[in-house]
C-alpha cells in the first residue's frame, strides 16, 4: 500500500481505461477521485457502477463530464442525463440485474470463470447467453468482470492498508476490491493500525494499492 | 381512503413478526405504515441493511445510511449492515420472507413486467427481477387499471422481470392469487363488486361462488 497525491492516484488511469467505482446512488462513492477524474479531462471511460447516481453526484459528474464511453450498471433511471446520452446513442448502457451484477464482479475478483444464475432467464436479459439446465431448473451463464482500476471508498484504514466500510455506503466496495488490477482507495479516517481488530477487517491491505486520504491525516492534497 | 392506502393496508395483513421483507419503490413503500404496532417485521434495504426504519429524529439524518432511493433513514435496534453479495445472496438464495414490488402488467399466469417500456422508459431493472426470481414470497401492490385500461392482462405484452410467477396480487379493486396457476379472485375492495372487478381485468379470471370483500 503506497499513500500517494490524488493528483498522482488518478494520473495513472488513462483514457480508456475500464473503470469500477463503488457506491450505491453515491452512497460509498470516492467523491474527491471522481472529481480529480474529471479535473484530469479523462475520455471513453468504461465504467462498471450500480448506478449512474444523479446530475452533480457520485459518479453523475462522470455522466455531466462526457467522461464516459460505456457504463455498465444495473439501474441508471434516476440520471435524466443518461437517458438522453442513451437515446442519443452517446452512451453505450449495458444493464444487468443487480444480483448478477455484484456476482459476476466477485467472480472476477474470486478466480470463477462464471455466474450461474436464475435471474433473468425468460427475460430480455437472456438474449445471446448461453442457458444451463441444472437438476431441472433453468441458469444463465453469466461472465466475470473486472476491471483496470477500482475506485473505492472506505470508512477507516489503518497505516497498512486494512479497510473497514461503515453502514450502508459499503455496498460495492469489498467485491470491487478483488477483481481489479489496480485498487484506489479514498478513505475517511486513518487510525493506527490495530484500530479495525482482525475480526472487523472487511478489505484485507494487500488487496489496496494506494490510497488517497480524505479528510484527516496528511497524505493528500 | 385512496386507492394506494386501499393496496397499502390489505398488504400489510400478509406481514407477520419475524419476516424479512423487502419493499419496492412506489407504493410498496406505503405498507410499512399500516403495520399493527404488534407486528415486527424486518424491512431489508438492498443496498445492505437489515432493520430498516423511517427516520423520526429531526437532523439526525446521516450520509451513510440510506435506502435503495439513497433517502436517509434510521435502523433499528437488532439492525445489521453488508455487502452488495451477501444482499443478493439472501434475495436470490430465497431468505427474503415476502418481496412487494409494483408492476406495470401481470398476466393470468402471475407473469409480471414492471421494469421497462421499450423505446419510452428504459430505467434498468435493478434488484427487481432478482427480487422476484428468488424471495419465498411475491405480492404486487398495483392500481387494477391505469388511464382506464387494465392492468391484469391475458398475456403481457411488455417485457417480462421473471418467468417465476407471483403469488399475490392486490390492487385498488381486488386480491387475486394463482391457485393452481390460475389468475383466481380473491377478494374485492370496499364498494367494489365482483361484476367491476372482471369488467376492469383482461385476463381470464377465475371467480368463486362466494368472494369476500376486503377486512380493511
Amino acid at each position: 500500500m503506497e499513500c500517494v497525491s490524488l493528483e498522482k492516484a488518478i494520473g495513472l488511469i488513462p483514457d480508456g481505461a475500464t473503470i469500477m467505482v463503488g457506491g450505491f446512488m453515491a452512497v460509498g462513492t470516492p467523491e474527491r477521485l471522481v472529481d480529480e477524474l474529471v479535473r484530469q479531462g479523462k475520455r471513453q471511460l468504461t465504467l462498471i457502477c450500480n448506478d449512474n447516481a444523479r446530475p452533480g453526484a457520485g459518479v453523475g459528474k462522470l455522466v455531466s463530464a462526457g467522461a464516459l464511453k460505456k457504463t455498465i450498471s444495473s439501474h441508471i433511471g434516476l440520471n435524466p442525463e443518461t437517458q438522453k446520452l442513451m437515446f442519443d446513442k452517446l452512451l453505450e448502457v449495458e444493464l444487468t440485474p443487480q444480483g448478477t451484477f455484484v456476482e459476476r464482479i466477485r467472480a472476477g475478483g474470486f478466480g470463477l470463470g462464471g455466474v450461474v444464475t436464475p435471474t433473468g432467464v425468460g427475460t430480455l436479459v437472456e438474449e445471446g447467453k448461453r442457458k444451463l439446465e441444472i437438476d431441472g431448473r433453468e441458469y444463465l451463464l453469466e461472465p466475470p468482470l473486472r476491471a483496470d482500476f477500482a475506485l473505492l471508498s472506505a470508512f477507516l484504514c489503518d497505516y497498512v492498508g486494512n479497510l473497514s466500510y461503515a453502514l450502508t455506503a459499503r455496498n460495492f466496495n469489498p467485491v470491487m476490491a478483488m477483481a481489479a488490477d489496480t485498487v484506489i482507495v479514498e478513505v475517511e479516517h486513518i487510525v493506527p493500525t490495530g484500530m479495525i481488530s482482525p475480526d472487523h477487517v472487511m478489505t484485507p491491505a494487500t488487496l489496496v494499492d494506494y490510497v488517497v486520504a480524505n479528510r484527516t491525516g496528511t497524505l493528500a492534497s | 381512503m385512496d386507492a394506494q392506502e386501499i393496496i397499502a393496508r390489505r398488504i400489510a395483513q400478509e406481514l407477520h413478526s419475524g419476516m424479512l421483507v423487502n419493499l419496492g419503490i412506489g407504493i410498496p413503500t406505503q405498507v410499512a405504515n399500516y403495520l399493527p404496532p404488534e407486528v415486527h417485521v424486518w424491512f431489508q434495504s438492498e443496498n445492505g441493511l437489515i432493520g430498516t426504519a423511517a427516520l423520526a429524529l429531526e437532523g439526525m439524518a446521516q450520509g451513510l445510511l440510506t435506502d435503495a432511493a439513497g433517502r436517509p433513514v434510521a435502523a433499528l435496534p437488532g439492525a445489521c449492515t453488508f455487502d452488495s453479495a451477501m444482499s443478493f445472496g439472501l434475495i436470490r438464495g430465497g431468505h427474503v420472507d415476502v418481496t412487494v414490488l409494483g408492476a406495470l402488467q401481470v398476466d393470468e399466469r402471475g407473469h409480471l413486467a414492471n421494469w421497462t417500456i421499450p423505446g419510452k422508459l428504459v430505467p434498468g431493472m435493478g434488484g427487481a427481477m432478482d427480487l422476484a426470481t428468488g424471495a419465498k414470497r411475491v405480492i404486487i401492490a398495483m392500481q387494477h387499471t391505469a388511464k382506464g385500461k387494465p392492468k391484469v392482462l391475458r398475456k403481457c405484452d411488455l417485457p417480462l422481470t421473471s418467468r417465476r410467477p407471483v403469488d399475490l396480487v392486490v390492487t385498488d379493486m381486488a386480491v387475486i392469487g394463482f391457485p393452481e396457476g390460475r389468475a383466481t379472485l380473491l377478494e374485492t375492495a370496499p364498494g367494489v363488486s365482483v361484476e367491476q372487478v372482471v369488467a376492469a381485468t383482461q385476463a381470464q379470471l377465475a371467480v368463486p361462488a362466494s368472494v369476500p370483500g376486503m377486512r380493511l
